[in-house]
C-alpha cells in the first residue's frame, strides 16, 4: 500500500486527507462511501501529481499528490 | 518562450496598466497585430462582485501548452487573472495574442478564451450579501471529469 494524500480543489470545501492505497480503483470505493462528496465524483477532474488522468488505471506511488478539480468558470 | 507571460493578481486587474505594459514589451518585436480580450465584472442578479479560486500548478502547464500552440503558429499568448475578490466594473481576466499578422491573432483568441473557459483550473463565485457562492451554474466539467463517480 503507498500513502497518497487527496486534496479537493476550489469550492468541495473538504480537508485534504491521507489514505493508503494502491490505485484509483481503490480512492473511487472509499471516495463512493463518503456521502459529503455528493455530486462532486461524478462532474470532478482528477489530477495525479499536477497532471490530469482520464482513467482510473493508474498505478500510484508513495508521496503521490491526488487532487479532485470541481467544473470551472474563470475570467 | 519569450513575451509569454501569465500574471496572477490578488484582486481586480489594473487594465490600462497591463495593456500598456505589453504594449510595450511587444513594440520592436514586429508583430503587426496585437489583440486583447478584457473580462469585466457586470451588474447582473444583484451580484456585488465575484471571487476567484486558482488551481496555479494545473494553470501554469495549461498555459504552457497554449504557449507551445502559439508559437507553431508564429505567434505568443499573455494572460492575467484575479485571485479573491473582484467588485462590479472592475476586470478580472486579460488575454491577448500577438502575431505577424492578423487571421491568427484573431482565430487564436477565440481559440484560447474558449479553451480556458472549458478547462483552465479557476473557481467563480458571486459575491451576495458578503456570502461566497459557488457559480455552480454557469461552470464546466473539465474533459474527462467523473472517473472516481463510475461504479467499480
Amino acid at each position: 500500500m503507498k500513502m497518497v494524500r487527496v486534496e479537493f480543489l476550489g469550492p468541495i470545501q473538504k480537508e485534504p486527507i491521507e489514505l493508503e492505497i494502491d490505485n484509483l480503483n481503490q480512492l473511487a470505493q472509499i471516495l463512493q462511501q463518503d456521502e459529503s462528496l455528493g455530486e462532486w465524483l461524478q462532474n470532478s477532474a482528477v489530477a495525479v501529481n499536477d497532471t490530469l488522468v482520464s482513467s482510473r488505471d493508474v498505478a500510484l506511488k508513495d508521496g503521490d499528490k491526488i487532487s479532485l478539480l470541481p467544473p470551472v468558470c474563470g475570467g | 518562450m519569450e513575451g509569454d507571460v501569465l500574471e496572477l493578481y490578488d484582486g481586480a486587474l489594473d487594465v490600462p496598466k497591463i495593456l500598456k505594459e505589453w504594449y510595450e514589451e511587444q513594440a520592436q518585436s514586429n508583430y503587426g497585430a496585437y489583440i486583447p480580450f478584457v473580462g469585466t465584472v457586470r451588474s447582473e442578479d444583484g451580484i456585488d462582485g465575484l471571487s476567484f479560486d486558482i488551481y496555479e500548478p494545473i494553470l501554469e502547464s495549461w498555459f504552457a501548452l497554449w504557449q507551445e500552440k502559439a508559437k507553431e503558429r508564429g505567434a505568443i499568448v499573455k494572460m492575467a487573472h484575479s485571485r479573491g475578490d473582484v467588485m462590479l466594473h472592475e476586470s478580472s481576466y486579460i488575454s491577448a495574442v500577438f502575431s505577424p499578422k492578423r487571421r491568427v491573432a484573431l482565430e487564436l483568441i477565440d481559440e484560447f478564451v474558449e479553451d480556458f473557459k472549458a478547462s483552465a483550473p479557476i473557481w467563480k463565485y458571486d459575491l451576495i450579501n458578503g456570502k461566497r457562492v459557488y457559480a455552480k451554474d454557469r461552470s464546466t466539467a473539465i474533459k474527462g471529469s467523473g472517473i472516481l463517480g463510475e461504479k467499480i
